[in-house]
């Protein structure tokens, strides 16, 4: 009754017994599912070269990707600083790009609205266009008190870019000093 | 970083994490690393294995001191009486590495007759206005060799700026920062009395400023028994010689306090006279908090400097460029080429539009001209000054001290854009907040338009973060952001593009900033993203035949060259990403120079020419590092000698030498305009040339040392929504201190959203002692409320002892709370918000708040709710004195409260 051995041999405890391995801490706990896993590393069509991006250690990161999606994230060992180590956060970081709370769509609230609202992305662009200009003109200042040259804008505030690149903070800088913008901060003050 | 760059020259680490493994001793104050940085922390754990003392000074036990071979726990904001003790101990036993304090520090130094010391003025430095309170610098200067600013191009115009620094307009926009790299002018080189006995040295003024700091006095301010305090001191001055280096450990522990920069210069002093600085296993790490907080100030998103920490341009000081670099163009070291620094911004910036005629455009900047920090501008908002508000990656409504106030200001607001990847506290303020339960807000009454818009995660984009010791590392974008998801580059990117083609038939002057623009970006993909690489070498600079530089050196003040950011010059080296290099680190050496690029061009380890002695040989064979090579004629070692390669050790500079000419071949801080590290600070710190200890702003202690309780400039921003807990008062008896845990990352949007994450550490908690435990009758895993003139706020007590009641010399028992900082009304794991609590009391130097730091009181059982809790808080104020919290609508000041205002404007 070859049904009946193969029922037997599932069952851990019996192959314990009758096995190699009393002890049951090593081939007598692997099952049939245990032997067919495969771990996402080895299956993944793509390993890109990342950086972690909570604290300012900057551990190596490798991104397994799978038909376009992210389906790990690794410490490179590579790296002389954190030698393929992550901490808790690091290595929860793929829950960052997959949590199931994400918001991956534009969220509108009009003044005194009660509720959001959705918005194209290219509307809601242009509708901020138009509220940078008619905020910058708002807050223009030509001069101060004294008719010393101050060229800037006050209608405008900015915060944020210790989680940005530097490419980012850059052109972010540029733009708003190009627009008179000055009061432009970020966690660094913090 | 006025602390390290107004001491070094420099704004950043002046070590690397691997290079704590070369330590012989390691104190971390300031600090929770193992907890906080935990990949970081192996290097302690590496050094430890191979011998090193490790220290740990935290209030809290924590991992960190687990680890450690001595925990001592210190009273909360007493750093600078410590620390003062061990340089006390250091020059009264003559412990300090001489040869290394002689040759490269401003020992020798003499200041000015009228300079008048804070131990003669009980607490107070010469020049001190008291009603503007800020301090006239000019006593605190050197006595020069030849007429101050002689030495400038212009020194006419250099000394009207100096005279123009200590306007206050100038005083509050945060000039110290733009001490990043490159330390702060000064008007001329010292005279000097090499035998350090010149009552007016800077070495015999040190010692008479901290004379009285003595064990002693660290156990009645610190709560540090003598024996204790020696064996520190006693470990420290051990491994700090020649063959011997001690590296120091600091983060935000020591930043985010009222006299943080002060912490860091009494810290930096320290290090100096023990020969610590530019040395392997020595050193001051400054362990930085967020993946790209030291690039967010390289390269600025910041109100008072540009790229480089350039400073932003003053209305008062810099009507033109020639006034802008009058300062520094043509003095002593690297900051003498500011006008080169400058002008290679400005065409980066504004191409073909910026030429000499014109001043390479320098007017199109636009001017500051007082204190538009971050405070400052929530103030505003709340005043109705301010229209549009971008939050970029961060959530002040939880991160912010005094959540309460900053949600004020966002209800205050004719439009707010978020770009974050959750719906963060201040996206949804509007309708969840606390104050919608106390009925201090409604959604029909806030006018705020909010934009939220989704962000791209790290992987989803191409770019460089710059971690803590000055290492920019490059990302390859891994995957597509989804749907309506993009990266800050591409929003501020096609914004720009979108704002241009408005404006593109305008005649206004001042829309020619706008239009002149080089916004010309390489796109790519189906969602036209702006190319990261291209905008990295925009940032890195070319050269008149249009090739990437590689060195700050080649850039020109004639407008033939270009680039961004002058001090991450040398990234695109050679058309080469050299932030994207990967070389394996067990394919070279241990200071691994082919893994990504550290700014100044690669050097790891800055004012390395320090690791030498005044001949250019190592200290010690177990120490060497760098050394002069003299049959090559050049400089040679582990590392880029941070100094020029061919300037011999014996070169002096000839009459009339300018910029990196007039340093010595042995002035190791190459951006300090004497090439020194400062022990006495004759500039760029404005609340004193040397740290003192004062009290927190609020404290329940009295200062022991001075009249004087706190930072006289210590600046505020009052209103009914930031009230103060009186110093000493029994209504708010408990000092607390606020900390992050492993599993979470500041304000929580992060790592509240995460299940893993939330799992590990799932609830708002906040730690006692067994003792306060008892005085209040807290239970372990029960609601307790904790009170300030803020607010009040609920979590679970855990009472532990890892955090011991203080006991002073007097007798005085000083308890305090531990309040991790990272939950709010969102999230999977959520809780109240801890900064709430707190009050936003600045220091004057840096504009950071002092939240490591206040004063509380803790009862049992949860916080009233509803209005309930408005009436429960002033009733407190009430009781200790303190003015009524009570807003208008919206958080507007009652008597000008008007239903459904937007901005005033």
């Amino acid at each position: 009754m070859p049904g009946v051995k193969t029922w037997l041999e599932s069952w851990p405890v019996y192959r314990q017994l009758t096995g190699s391995d009393p002890l049951g801490r090593g081939k007598a706990a692997r099952s049939k599912a245990t032997e067919a896993t495969v771990s996402r590393t080895a299956t993944a069509d793509r390993v890109v070269k990342s950086v972690c991006p909570y604290c300012a250690v900057g551990c190596a990161q490798n991104v397994y990707v799978k038909d376009e999606k992210v389906v790990q994230i690794e410490g490179d060992p590579d790296s002389p600083i954190s030698r393929g180590r992550l901490c808790p956060k690091g290595s929860a970081s793929k829950q960052l790009v997959t949590s199931p709370s994400r918001v991956t769509t534009v969220k509108y609230r009009r003044p005194h609205g009660t509720e959001w609202e959705d918005l194209e992305l290219d509307t809601a662009m242009e509708m901020i266009a138009d509220r940078v200009l008619e905020a910058r003109r708002k807050g223009w200042q030509d001069t101060d008190a004294e008719g010393r040259k101050l060229g800037r804008t006050m209608g405008i505030a900015s915060l944020g870019g210790a989680a940005l690149d530097n490419e980012e903070n850059y052109l972010m800088k540029k733009l708003y000093s190009a627009l008179g913008a000055v009061q432009i901060e970020n966690q660094a003050r913090i | 970083m006025p602390g390290l760059g107004a001491s070094f020259g420099r704004g950043g680490a002046t070590n690397f994490l691997e290079d704590l493994a070369n330590s012989d001793c390691i104190v971390i104050e300031g600090s929770n690393m193992a907890e906080c940085h935990p990949v970081g922390f192996q290097w302690v754990g590496e050094a430890k294995a191979r011998g090193a003392k490790v220290i740990h000074i935290d209030p809290r036990f924590t991992r960190t001191s687990a680890i450690a071979d001595l925990h001592v726990p210190l009273r909360i904001g007493t750093d600078i009486a410590f620390l003062g003790g061990l340089i006390n101990y250091v020059l009264s036993n003559d412990l300090y590495f001489e040869e290394y304090v002689a040759a490269y520090t401003n020992a020798a130094a003499l200041v000015r007759e009228d300079f008048v010391d804070s131990e003669d003025l009980d607490g107070l430095f010469s020049g001190f206005d008291p009603e503007t309170r800020t301090y006239d610098e000019s006593s605190w200067q050197y006595e020069t060799e030849e007429p101050p600013e002689s030495a400038a191009d212009d020194p006419a115009e250099a000394a009207e700026q100096r005279e123009l620094d200590d306007d206050p307009s100038v005083r509050h926009s945060d000039q110290a920062q733009a001490a990043g790299s490159g330390g702060p002018p000064i008007p001329g080189k010292p005279k000097r009395d090499e035998t350090l006995q010149h009552p007016r040295s800077v070495f015999q003024i040190l010692k008479r400023h901290y004379a009285r700091y003595t064990p002693e006095m660290v156990a009645e301010v610190c709560g540090i028994e003598p024996a204790v305090f020696e064996q520190v001191a006693q470990w420290v001055t051990d491994n700090s010689n020649r063959d011997r280096t001690t590296a120091w450990v600091y983060s935000v522990g020591w930043t985010q306090h009222s006299v943080g920069a002060q912490y860091i210069r009494t810290c930096s002093i320290l290090q100096t006279l023990l020969g610590n600085i530019g040395r392997p296993g020595g050193g001051i790490l400054a362990l930085r908090g967020h993946a790209s907080i030291q690039g967010s100030t390289d390269i600025p998103t910041l109100f008072n400097i540009l790229p480089g920490y350039l400073p932003m341009p003053h209305a008062l000081q810099h009507g033109s460029l020639e006034e802008y670099v009058a300062d520094a163009a043509g003095k002593a070291g690297f900051w003498g080429n500011k006008r080169a620094y400058m002008t290679n911004l400005l065409k980066a910036w504004w191409g073909d539009a910026a030429t000499a005629e014109n001043d390479f455009a320098f007017d199109y900047l636009p001017k500051i001209n007082g204190d538009h920090s971050s405070y400052r501008t929530i103030a505003d908002m709340i005043e109705g000054k301010v229209s549009g508000y971008f939050l970029v990656g961060e959530n002040p409504a939880v991160g912010h001290p005094n959540g309460r106030m900053n949600r004020f200001g966002l209800a205050n607001l004719d439009w707010l854009v978020v770009r974050d990847l959750q719906l963060i506290e201040s996206a949804t303020f509007w309708k969840e907040s606390p104050e919608i339960e106390t009925g201090e807000l409604a959604p029909e009454t806030i006018g705020t338009e909010v934009f939220f818009m989704p962000a791209a995660t790290h992987v989803e984009k191409d770019g460089t973060f710059t971690q803590t010791q000055r290492l920019l590392q490059w990302r390859d974008k891994a995957v597509e952001p989804p749907a309506d998801a993009r990266s800050d580059l591409w929003f501020f990117f096609h914004l720009g593009r979108i704002l241009r083609a408005r404006l593109a038939d305008s005649t206004d002057p001042r829309d020619r900033p706008l239009l002149d623009l080089t916004w010309d970006y390489p796109l790519h993909g189906e969602t036209q993203d702006p190319s990261a690489d291209a905008v990295l070498r925009e940032i890195n600079g070319t050269g008149p035949d249009g090739r990437a530089l590689s060195s700050y050196m080649q850039m020109k003040d004639d407008g033939s060259t270009s680039g961004g950011c002058w001090i991450y010059c040398g990234v695109y080296a050679d058309e080469v990403n050299q932030a994207a290099r990967r070389k394996p680190a067990k394919e070279q050496g241990a200071v691994a120079s082919e893994w990504g690029w550290a700014w100044p061009l690669n050097r790891r380890m800055l004012y390395n020419r320090a690791s030498a002695d005044p001949d250019g040989r190592p200290w010690s064979e177990r120490k060497k590092y760098v050394w002069w090579d003299e049959a090559a004629g050049e400089w040679t070692g582990l590392d880029t000698p941070d100094f020029e390669k061919h300037k011999r050790p014996d070169y002096v500079p000839p009459e009339g030498a300018r910029a990196q000419d007039a340093l010595a071949g042995t002035d190791p801080f190459v951006m300090q305009g004497d090439g020194k590290a400062w022990l006495f600070a004759p500039a760029g710190v404005v609340d004193g040339p040397l740290p003192t200890h004062y009290e927190p702003v609020e404290s329940v202690a009295e200062n022991a040392l001075y009249k004087q309780q706190a930072n006289p400039t210590v600046e505020r921003i009052p209103g009914p929504w930031n009230r103060e807990n009186p110093s000493m008062s029994e209504v708010f008896p408990f000092q607390v201190t606020t900390y992050r845990l492993t599993e979470h990352h500041t304000a929580g949007a992060m790592s509240r959203t995460l299940p893993y994450l939330s799992e590990l550490q799932p609830e708002f908690f906040v730690e006692v002692s067994p003792e306060l435990a008892e005085l209040r009758g807290l239970t372990n895993g029960e609601f307790a409320t904790l009170v300030s003139a803020r607010t009040a706020i609920e979590a679970k007590v855990l009472v532990t002892e890892r955090i011991r009641p203080i006991r002073l010399r007097g007798g005085q028992v000083v308890h305090q709370i531990g309040m991790p900082y990272h939950w709010s009304y969102s999230g999977l794991s959520t809780g109240d918000t801890a900064n709430d609590l707190l009050g936003i009391s600045l220091d004057p130097n840096t504009h950071i708040q002092e939240d490591k730091v206040s004063t509380a009181d803790i009862v049992p059982g949860r916080r009233p709710r509803g209005p309930g809790l408005i009436d429960f808080v002033e009733e407190y104020r009430k009781r200790a004195g303190v003015q009524s919290g009570r807003v208008g609508l919206n958080g507007r000041d009652p008597v000008d409260a008007d239903a459904g205002q937007g901005s005033k404007l």
